[in-house]
């Protein structure tokens, strides 16, 4: 194919992607962008140009192991989608929009480990980078039949292409300032990408397996003729078994920590319930994609026996050779897509790793705290751009001076192995309240230090070609620290090797350096925020885990330097609202701080914003023990708080049934009497009966206002009780005086026989008051004629009680204790209302209780009701 | 003669409206609760309730619900006669379809303009 006809169908490929990158970021609400099938499809950016041509590549020589980097992750997946959870949260709850960042906010906003991180990942993820732009460098040259390669810069349509890729990832990544704010158009094309590449994998596969062969059987009879096939169906025994779990776990981390991973997962995820659906698309994408890789990589090992093809390319040389270039071209272009989604996502989670947490914090912060927000908002997305453009040319330049003749997939494992060294301080520190930032730092460094020793620096003297002794003979000839096989460990492959002894040392390192330094207490309260997400979610801004003196116009000034005037004022509002706080208030509150601080993340990191924020409040250091205090104080404001407005509450309803109670005789007296007024022609009789009901009516309300104020009295304590030795048999006999006419009238029997005495301090008055009341109210749902009111006293050890019983219709069982509440009565629409206050009953309950006694009401049987009172025995 | 029902469980408020209606020409009926109101709607073609709202068993604004979801009731006049005077209050007892709303205590001269006016529609 000519060179000339394969770069224009990439011009029109790359315009096609250019087109729906641009179409999602102009209809970013649209369900066609926003759908957890998008949000899946993105996160099968981890499949690159290593899966498309390299798992072959693997398959061919190794057998089965390229499984491992897909099994990994399809085994994790039930708990990736637990930890997500919580990532996500925490990551939109505080807007971190990286790795590095939310590494470095957990460790208490550490600006150094922020940049430690950065570059662990610009080390890790560069190298892979250039990985994509070979494959697509070699490809192209296999299939517009290039044999030579291109050694000037000019004429390499590699180099165009990057650069192609680095205006789309720079157009499309930086379209705003907060980095936290998602990226549509990227990930729509992403998403595209991955259908893309499915796809024509899948149609190559079914190509090898159907079309040039006769179905998998065929084309396992045919390999297994072939010399050392047997390496090639299996793991290789024990041995194989430890390198194949590793290799597993290795790709477990992977799937979670790779920068572009985080950015697809955590960074760009639109709605949690999102991951619900990624849970069994994910794998089955998986799944889906290593279907045919064993099958091309037999197919190629029959058809190009011995012939010197490289591995890598069979995917692509199959077709070719059968002279199906249009099929080669479908290939191409499936490879294609798996490297240019990863090198576009890599360079924007890396550029933002890179502004936000390199080069703004130790470069810029001065600069921005003095220049005009629209001028600041340009610089960091400038900042970007270049961050974008600087990492691809690195790879470039990677590619052109390492990478030429190594497989895909060592160089891709070391990247592995690089970015797994955050392991520990990430996974630490979501579940470990001890891991301290010191711990992270140095478990990082000597991780990296160990993979250099064990991986990287032998691979680069391999691809140096210098002949050296280092890797056969050990440093300075010491077998033991030979490189490939660190303290005499022989089991593995260089690979696992290197991650199991980087990894071992790296958790060793963070665990003991944090055991024994525990941090500072900035650090301790992020870490309790994170491992306990859960129970600090609702009260982020909340919790005042802070301390210290701030002024709102300070913390305006900074906002408006980043944000522009017009998006701080409408921020500051929405927050001023939430918080039913004045917007006017000089001194800005916890919350206030916490809140600007995270509006800054999202554009220049947590760690840029933190020292922002710092340069304008004064601070005071908080432990831990006071964070909970305080937390545990506001709660309790909170909560007295609600007591205060219940009770508020409560007095309203209070007023409302006093104010009905006393317009219902005023009604009467005004009515009766207006009808007096207007109508002289009353006769003598009618006359007699309102002018009595006037009256009446005026008594009750002079009753109703004497007991308001009585149970105001008593309830406020202000009446003091005048405790006297009484007798309580006497008081009752004359509480049963001043009612006898009342039950006379009804011819109601009032028995008193079983009442003994017992001489103890109580207000006569008071009590007596209690005992007439709780016999009217016997004598008024007593029967009359048939009605009978028992009384008794009981006399305990500590208490004296007394019994009044009548036979009257009971109480509904569910009133039994409402009864004595303020207006009960009159509230209670089923009773028939009672001539009475209705206050008579919360009267009682007062004075009982003012002499530390009970009041209850119970029913008898048959029929009837019986309330009993208990007063204390005072010795003294 | 117009057919007036006085619904209310104060007997003085009862005594004073009787009078003042039985004086203005109107038949008048009595019930002192939600229960006796609906029994006596059921067997009088009456023109005029003035209803109390809060009342032992049934409330008015039950009695009023039941008036309103019987078609044979649609010309009876509805006067709420409430000690509950918030503008809510009035609010939901004409949103339930009472014509007019007086609040205790009332003025006897107003309240019998009123049920004039009313039953004049």
């Amino acid at each position: 194919m000519s060179s000339f006809l394969v770069i224009s169908i990439i011009i029109v490929y790359l315009s096609a992607i250019f087109y729906v990158a641009f179409w999602a970021e102009k209809n970013s609400k649209s369900k066609w962008v926003n759908n957890p099938y998008v949000y899946t499809l993105s996160l099968a950016v981890y499949c690159t140009a290593w899966t498309y041509y390299g798992s072959v590549g693997l398959a061919a020589t190794s057998g089965l192991k390229f499984l491992t980097i897909y099994l990994g992750p399809i085994i994790i997946i039930p708990s990736w989608i637990i930890l997500m959870k919580k990532i996500i949260k925490i990551s939109k709850g505080n807007k971190i929009s990286s790795l590095a960042d939310f590494i470095s906010l957990r460790y208490g906003n550490d600006r150094f480990l922020g940049a430690l991180v950065t570059i662990i990942c610009v080390l890790a993820i560069v190298p892979y980078i250039s990985l994509q732009l070979k494959a697509i460098s070699e490809t192209f040259n296999v299939i517009t039949n290039h044999t030579i390669f291109v050694n000037t810069i000019i004429n390499d349509t590699t180099f165009y292409i990057a650069i192609l890729l680095g205006i789309f990832a720079a157009f499309f990544g930086t379209q705003h300032t907060d980095a936290t704010e998602r990226h549509k158009g990227i990930i729509t094309a992403v998403a595209l990408e991955s259908v893309i590449k499915l796809v024509f994998f899948l149609a190559i596969g079914i190509y090898v397996t159907f079309y040039l062969f006769n179905g998998p059987s065929d084309i396992y009879n045919q390999v297994s003729l072939l010399p050392n096939f047997e390496s090639q169906k299996s793991i290789n025994g024990l041995q194989g078994g430890f390198n194949w779990f590793f290799l597993s776990i290795l790709s477990m981390i992977a799937i979670m920590l790779l920068p572009r991973q985080f950015q697809a997962a955590v960074v760009e995820n639109e709605r949690e319930k999102y991951l619900k659906k990624a849970a069994w698309l994910f794998p089955l994408y998986l799944l889906l994609f290593n279907v045919f890789v064993i099958f091309i990589a037999w197919g190629g090992n029959i058809v190009f026996h011995n012939q010197g093809v490289e591995p890598d390319l069979f995917t692509l040389m199959l077709p070719l050779k059968s002279n199906h270039e249009f099929l080669a071209l479908i290939v191409f272009l499936g490879g294609f897509s798996a490297a240019i989604s990863m090198v576009v996502l890599s360079s924007l989670a890396l550029s933002t790793m890179l502004s936000n947490n390199l080069i703004i914090p130790y470069g810029f912060l001065q600069k921005f705290s003095k220049g005009e927000s629209e001028q600041n908002m340009e610089s960091i997305k400038n900042i970007r751009r270049i961050s974008i453009f600087l990492l691809i040319i690195m790879a470039y330049f990677f590619y052109k001076s390492f990478t030429l003749d190594r497989s895909l997939v060592s160089i891709g494992l070391i990247s592995f192995v690089v970015i797994a060294q955050l392991a520990p301080a990430f996974f630490g520190g979501l579940f470990w309240r001890r891991g301290s930032s010191i711990g992270a730092k140095f478990g990082i460094i000597i991780g990296f230090l160990i993979t250099f020793y064990t991986l990287i620096f032998p691979f680069i003297i391999d691809s140096l070609i210098i002949n050296s002794s280092f890797v056969n003979e050990g440093l300075f000839g010491i077998h033991f620290l030979k490189p490939y096989e660190l303290f005499g460990l022989s089991i593995f492959e260089p690979v696992p090797q290197a991650f199991f002894w980087s990894l071992f040392l790296n958790i060793l390192v963070y665990v003991f350096v944090s055991v024994y330094n525990i941090g500072t207490y900035r650090e301790r309260n992020f870490a309790e925020m994170f491992v306990d997400n859960s129970k600090y979610a609702s009260l982020h801004e909340d919790a005042y885990v802070w301390k210290g003196e701030a002024y709102v116009k300070d913390l305006k000034n900074i906002l408006n330097r980043f944000l522009g005037i017009n998006r701080t004022e409408r921020a500051l509002n929405l927050f001023f609202m939430k918080y039913k706080l004045d917007k006017n208030s000089q001194f800005a509150d916890a919350r206030l701080v916490n809140f600007s601080e995270k509006l800054l993340t999202g554009s220049i990191g947590s760690a840029s914003s933190r020292i922002l924020i710092s340069s304008v409040i004064k601070e005071e250091e908080i432990s831990l023990t006071e964070v909970l205090n305080i937390l545990e104080e506001t709660k309790k404001a909170k909560d007295s708080n609600k007591e205060l407005q219940e009770r508020d509450k409560q007095k309203d309803e209070f007023l409302d049934t006093v104010a009905h109670e006393l317009k219902t005789p005023i009604t009467s007296i005004r009515a009766l009497s207006e009808i007096l007024l207007d109508n002289d022609d009353v006769d003598f009789e009618t006359k007699n009966k309102f002018l009595s009901s006037i009256l009446n009516e005026s008594d009750r309300v002079n009753r109703l206002i004497n007991n308001i104020l009585d149970l105001e009295k008593l309830a406020s304590g202000k009446e003091k009780l005048a405790l006297k030795k009484n007798s309580i048999k006497n008081t009752i006999e004359k509480s049963i005086d001043s009612v006898r006419q009342l039950a006379l009238k009804k011819e109601i029997k009032i028995i008193d026989e079983k009442v003994k005495d017992a001489n103890f301090l109580f207000d006569e008055d008071r009590i007596q008051q209690v005992i007439i009341n709780l016999l009217s109210n016997a004598i008024k749902f007593s029967p009359p004629k048939k009605g009978k009111i028992v009384l008794k006293t009981k006399i305990n050890k500590y208490t004296v009680d007394v019994l009044i019983e009548d036979n009257g219709k009971g109480i509904a069982d569910n009133d039994l204790d409402s009864i004595f509440d303020k207006f009960y009565q009159a509230k209670n629409q089923t009773i028939l209302k009672p001539k009475g206050s209705g206050l008579g009953l919360a009267i009682s309950k007062q004075i009982v209780e003012s002499h530390n006694g009970k009041i209850w009401a119970k029913n008898v049987k048959p029929n009837g009701a019986r309330l009993t009172f208990s007063l204390p025995i005072n010795k003294n | 003669m117009k057919k007036i029902l006085i619904v209310d469980d104060e007997p003085n408020i009862v005594m004073s409206l009787e009078y003042l209606f039985k004086k203005e020409n109107f038949e008048v009926f009595i019930a002192r609760d939600g229960i006796e109101a609906i029994e006596i709607v059921e067997n009088n073609m009456l023109d005029i309730i003035l209803l109390d709202i809060m009342m032992p068993k049934v409330d008015g604004y039950k009695v009023l619900k039941y008036l309103k979801d019987r078609e044979d009731f649609e010309n009876i006049k509805v006067i709420f006669l409430s000690a509950k005077n918030k503008i809510k209050d009035i609010e939901l007892g004409l949103k339930l379809g009472a014509d007019k709303y007086i609040s205790k205590p009332f003025s006897t001269k107003n309240l019998i303009k009123e049920v004039k006016q009313l039953l004049k529609n």
